[in-house]
């Protein structure tokens, strides 16, 4: 009844704080070429009928942060869902240019991507803090004991933030998606395929689990 | 060759968080790799990588680094509590940070009980030095 008082009392005065946070900052993060892009793609041409970044077989495509705000998405239930989609560069340990000659860039090409990247690694790490949940993308055809992997997991752990892993290219034989629920079995982990749309319902079921 | 250089963890639990990265970096870029007693804060290991990240050049590629660490899931409770008093009375001691050059190591592969440490034995990728961690 005094909950009920005080409801009526914040909708006439248009506040309401037992409402659910429904607006948050959505962050992909993971190691170059998990399809943190392809996911960001996917997200956005099923709910907002557009695509939002460029993707690219040659690591590090995405060299800076690029948000898409207002994206609403709908579980089965009718319950809505909006968040700022944040995709983020892809975080390494080492960036070397001479792998970009090899993809047949030219050597200034390959050099200004290397510095980049560079730059991509230190604002992902840093827009960390800026996060109210991540779906870290793991490509989950590549072993994810990787120090990167950990690494990523740890920080996020430190700062509280929920965290949902995308298991990747499910739709490739080579891969595993009880590899990554082993390696990381505190987490909710969905495998999907954001290239092809696989399972991609589950995915937005399990945000929504997730996103608090 | 490649020359590994061991770090205790007295030589840097009295330096700041800067400090113990440059310490560490600065090794790494005499393309040695360091085998470190412990491990870094989990905000270090990321500045690490930043940091790591500003100092790429032509010369240095960056790094790969590996840390094993105790499974606590894996612990009875008196392990457990072993664990906490040893880290808050001599900081976090346990387990073992490797950090390489990238122009050096290639890969390190980490299972629960081993370290597989790829070298570019003359460039070709194909040197191999295993590392069996018991816990």
């Amino acid at each position: 009844m005094v909950k009920n008082f005080f409801k009526n009392l914040f909708s006439k005065l248009k506040f309401n704080p037992f409402a659910k946070k429904n607006h948050v900052k959505l962050g992909l993060y993971g190691p170059p070429n998990g399809g943190k892009s392809t996911l960001a793609n996917r997200i956005c041409l099923d709910w907002l009928g557009e695509e939002m970044s460029s993707v690219s077989h040659i690591a590090h495509e995405t060299r800076e942060i690029k948000i898409k705000e207002q994206v609403s998405i709908k579980n089965k239930k009718g319950r809505e869902l909006t968040f700022s989609l944040v995709d983020t560069p892809g975080i390494a340990t080492k960036i070397d240019y001479e792998d970009f000659l090899r993809k047949g860039m030219n050597k200034k090409e390959a050099k200004d991507r290397a510095k980049e990247a560079t730059k991509g690694v230190i604002d992902s790490i840093k827009w960390l803090d800026n996060m109210d949940s991540v779906v870290v993308v793991l490509d989950a055809t590549r072993d994810p004991y990787s120090q990167v992997n950990i690494t990523i997991m740890g920080n996020l752990q430190a700062r509280n933030i929920p965290v949902l892993i995308a298991a990747n290219k499910v739709d490739l034989k080579k891969s595993s998606i009880d590899v990554i629920k082993a390696a990381f079995p505190q987490y909710e982990v969905v495998g999907i395929s954001a290239k092809y749309g696989k399972n991609i319902e589950d995915f937005y079921e399990t945000l929504f689990k997730v996103v608090k | 060759m490649v020359t590994f250089q061991f770090v205790p963890y007295s030589d840097i639990e009295t330096l700041s968080s800067a400090k113990r990265i440059t310490k560490l970096i600065n090794i790494v870029k005499e393309n040695k790799i360091v085998i470190m007693e412990g491990r870094l804060r989990r905000e270090e290991e990321a500045d690490l990588i930043e940091i790591t990240m500003e100092e790429i050049s032509p010369k240095f590629k960056g790094i790969e680094i590996s840390v094993v660490y105790p499974d606590r899931n894996k612990q009875n409770l008196s392990q457990k509590m072993k664990g906490v008093f040893a880290s808050v009375l001599l900081g976090d001691r346990q387990g073992m940070t490797i950090i390489g050059p990238a122009s050096v190591v290639k890969k390190i592969e980490q299972n629960p009980d081993k370290i597989e440490l790829f070298t570019k034995e003359n460039g070709n990728g194909n040197g191999k030095t295993r590392t069996r961690n018991r816990k």
